[in-house]
């Protein structure tokens, strides 16, 4: 029997069944024939895309967090937020345990996720690969689950509609960037091909 | 020629969690662990545990469900007299307010979803321990949905932050956080971990077996 490089061999990750890689063409994707994972996929200029989304992403980040996220108008009174208000708010409230899990959630590990891509991109852009390159890269991977900007911006909704009837409330400029951050975001884990950004890794100086 | 070959575990063959490239199994020393060639990861046949990690999390967030669910997650103080919410009930003001479509969705995200995925991840388990053959493909694709599904439900954490950072009027109306928050969130931070430590190809292993 011959013997197959494993190269040129993928399992799949939810049903471990072995395939044959083939070479797609841009846009296409590879599924298991077993249970219908995706494979593997092509996708096009996938490192250049993705270096400029995230590049995007830590100014609308910046933006999100240095301009007021919403105020608060009531009987002449004015309560003016940050994006990161909520978890200081629940800290000095005693639940601590909550705070860090928000501000972990919503601001903390987004921001790690912007800086960990850039960090293995830029270098790999110019067939570098930087100090520790995998650990950071895997640590990117392992983050997203845990950065739910899109589930905090859907907070801010039920919490606008509970109060829009008591009070004025102002959205601020952080909040509309909050808002186009979380589509660039998107837009930036969609554009992202992990498997290329290991093969260049690997091909790197 | 089928492009399809048998299973990575059945060739000897480990595949990267992280960056699935395929590894040789080798003898190692007592002691030692294989670690991805190309990525660094520690590489293993399956998820180590899996089963009996899966379960611990799901049992803790079984019990804990119970004061997520019973205890207030946010009290609303105003002139001194307190309001406090249970998830049940925050859901009940937003149908009394007319607010429809939120409520359907804090109802979906906060009571359906938590529920939804303790109930499956446990039939899941069972399942695969009875080594079931009833319609892996379809057990596979319910694992996806329930893993990429359990975020949605921090929304009611989110919520309760922003509004005590905007209701901070003194005596005219303040918002505080209550235990069953602290519950809820550990809720849904342990069933996602329960979630990442079920191994789907668990399912599929026990198709190979009976053959």
């Amino acid at each position: 029997m011959h013997m197959v490089s494993t190269h040129s061999l993928i399992a799949c990750h939810d049903c471990d069944l072995l395939h044959r890689k083939h070479s797609l063409r841009e846009g296409e994707r590879a599924t298991c024939s077993r249970c219908g994972a995706v494979l593997y996929q092509k996708k096009p200029d996938s490192l250049e895309r993705t270096l400029i989304l995230a590049l995007t992403n830590l100014i609308l980040f910046v933006l999100a967090n240095v301009f007021p996220f919403m105020s608060f108008q009531l009987q002449g009174r004015e309560q003016v937020t940050l994006l990161i208000s909520g978890g200081i708010e629940l800290f000095h409230q005693g639940f601590w345990q909550l705070a860090f899990l928000v501000i972990a959630v919503g601001v903390f590990f987004p921001l790690l996720k912007i800086l960990g891509t850039l960090y293995v991109l830029i270098p790999l852009k110019f067939n570098r690969k930087i100090w520790r390159a995998q650990e950071v890269f895997r640590l990117v991977g392992a983050l997203t689950p845990w950065a739910m900007m899109e589930v905090f911006m859907l907070g801010v909704i039920v919490a606008y509609v509970k109060l829009i009837d008591l009070a004025t409330i102002v959205l601020g400029i952080s909040l509309f960037s909050f808002a186009a951050l979380i589509v660039v975001v998107a837009l930036a884990d969609s554009a992202l091909d992990a498997e290329e950004v290991w093969e260049r890794m690997e091909s790197a100086q | 020629m089928s492009d399809v070959l048998t299973t990575a575990a059945r060739a000897s063959l480990l595949n990267c969690h992280t960056c699935h490239r395929l590894s040789m199994a080798r003898r190692l020393s007592v002691g030692c662990h294989a670690v991805c060639s190309r990525c660094g990861a520690v590489l293993h046949y399956r998820k180590p545990n899996s089963l009996a990690r899966t379960w611990a999390l799901t049992l803790a967030a079984y019990i804990l469900y119970i004061p997520a669910n019973l205890l207030p997650i946010m009290t609303v103080i105003s002139y001194g007299e307190g309001a406090p919410d249970t998830i049940m009930s925050g859901v009940k003001h937003l149908i009394e307010a007319e607010m429809y479509p939120i409520a359907l969705l804090v109802f979906f995200a906060s009571i359906i979803v938590p529920m939804a995925k303790l109930i499956t991840v446990t039939c899941l388990l069972i399942s695969v321990q009875k080594k079931s053959r009833w319609r892996p493909k379809d057990r596979t694709v319910l694992y996806r949905v329930t893993e990429g599904i359990g975020r949605w439900s921090m929304l009611d954490i989110f919520m309760i932050a922003i509004l005590a950072a905007l209701v901070k009027l003194g005596s005219i109306a303040t918002i505080e956080p209550g235990a069953g928050a602290i519950s809820f969130a550990a809720v849904v931070i342990i069933t996602m971990f329960a979630a990442m430590s079920f191994d789907p190809r668990l399912i599929w292993d026990a198709m190979e077996e009976k053959r």
